[in-house]
């Protein structure tokens, strides 16, 4: 019983978490400007890979393999929107202007 | 692979090509993740990824940003286009890539695989490999490491002039970075003795760990500044210690020959020929741990106390 929810919230945590990555992809291709592109997939990618570690978890049991999955689940949600927020300010700091609707 | 490769020696931008260097790394890692090398790959991600790109971008601070426009020559042209030519000619001999045939998986690898563990009694065949079965080459890789820290020091040595008036450039100032790297610092050193110590029932080893070490230290240098790195971290200890890690693998070496073994037989380091190779093989690791990070290490503050002399001297 506690078997089948677990498999249930691991297979909706995987297919959530690949559309997501899907989702970051499409934007990442789409948008016009680097702000634009670096916001959908570094937010997407977080969340996303967040949501395919948790939905590896049921699978690991409790185990060692858990411990290890939940440290790369709380390095990705402090590394990569510090990574984000990183490249963002290097980039205006280099003096890439956004593009809004007025230059546009 | 092969698109990367290309855009690196076709792209104009050096710091594009950087950037590219880093891709090819990553894929590179990915590429040996799917061939189940998971020791080469973490290697591969740590260096080829973070460190080496980031020594290039040091580099392209202190000289220029554009490739110059090269003379397309037919002569040189002609000359790589034969010694590929000889190349690709003298691979035909050699077995085809993966075969079961070749000698390597007939006679080298089932030894290794079937006897590593009653010889040496560590489960990561990787380690065994590396640090007993062929040690002589992971001697000379960590003196090749060894030696291209020298020659960065031969370049760059630091003189006491580049430090004086430097001042103290960092990322203080911007918190998401500094407050999240002061979180992180620490783990990732707890971490690099982990991959260290653990190499031997799991991936790691010696040269991740000392990348991952290096890094972490180099992360802090960024955040805090390069002055405040120098104060923690004394600059003549790293040299001595980049020595000491191939001093104590060469001695580990030298230690079975005084038993009466070969060199590098660690059988003979202790009562029980097990317990020999499991302590050969740990202090060996950690000689090249040790010499990896005080190299990586070295080399970076070597860079970045010339761009610092170089921009404020």
């Amino acid at each position: 019983m506690i078997a089948a929810i677990a498999g249930i919230v691991s297979a909706a945590a995987l297919g959530l978490g690949s559309l997501l990555l899907l989702s970051g992809a499409l934007g990442l291709l789409r948008f016009p400007d680097f702000y634009t592109r670096v916001h959908a997939s570094g937010i997407t990618d977080t969340l996303a890979t967040g949501l395919i570690v948790a939905g590896l978890m049921p699978h690991a049991g409790w185990s060692q393999d858990l411990t290890k999955l939940i440290l790369i689940l709380v390095f990705i949600v402090f590394v990569s929107p510090t990574a984000v927020q990183v490249l963002v300010k290097s980039a205006l700091h280099g003096g890439l202007v956004p593009v809004t609707r007025k230059s546009s | 692979m092969l698109v990367t490769a290309l855009a690196i020696a076709s792209v104009r931008d050096l710091f594009a090509a950087v950037m590219l260097m880093g891709i090819y790394g990553l894929l590179s890692a990915s590429f040996f993740v799917l061939m189940d090398a998971v020791d080469v790959a973490f290697t591969e991600a740590s260096v080829g990824v973070g460190l080496v790109p980031l020594l290039m971008i040091y580099t392209l601070g202190m000289t220029r940003d554009v490739n110059r426009e090269a003379k397309a020559s037919p002569g040189s042209l002609a000359l790589v286009s034969i010694a590929a030519a000889l190349l690709f000619f003298g691979t035909l001999d050699m077995p085809a890539f993966g075969s079961a045939d070749a000698p390597a998986h007939r006679h080298t690898a089932p030894r290794y695989l079937d006897e590593s563990m009653t010889e040496t009694g560590i489960p990561n065949v990787v380690t065994s490999v590396l640090a007993s079965y062929r040690a002589y080459d992971t001697l000379g890789e960590v003196t090749v490491v060894f030696a291209a820290g020298v020659g960065v020091l031969a370049l760059f040595f630091p003189g006491a002039s580049s430090t004086l008036d430097a001042g103290n450039p960092s990322l203080r100032q911007y918190t998401v970075p500094r407050i999240i790297g002061k979180i992180l610092i620490p783990p990732i050193l707890i971490f690099a003795l982990y991959v260290q110590f653990h190499g031997e029932y799991g991936p790691g080893g010696g040269f991740p760990a000392g990348a991952i070490f290096a890094s972490a230290l180099i992360m802090y240098a960024m955040l805090f500044g390069l002055q405040t790195l120098k104060r923690v971290v004394n600059h003549e200890l790293i040299r001595v210690l980049a020595a000491a890690g191939v001093l104590l693998f060469g001695t580990v070496g030298v230690l079975g020959m005084a038993s009466g073994g070969n060199f590098l037989d660690y059988d003979y380091l202790a009562a029980d020929a097990k317990t020999g190779q499991h302590a050969g093989i740990l202090l060996v690791e950690l000689g090249v741990g040790i010499t990896v990070a005080s190299v990586m290490l070295l080399q970076f503050l070597a860079f970045a106390d010339r761009k610092n002399a170089m921009e404020n001297g």
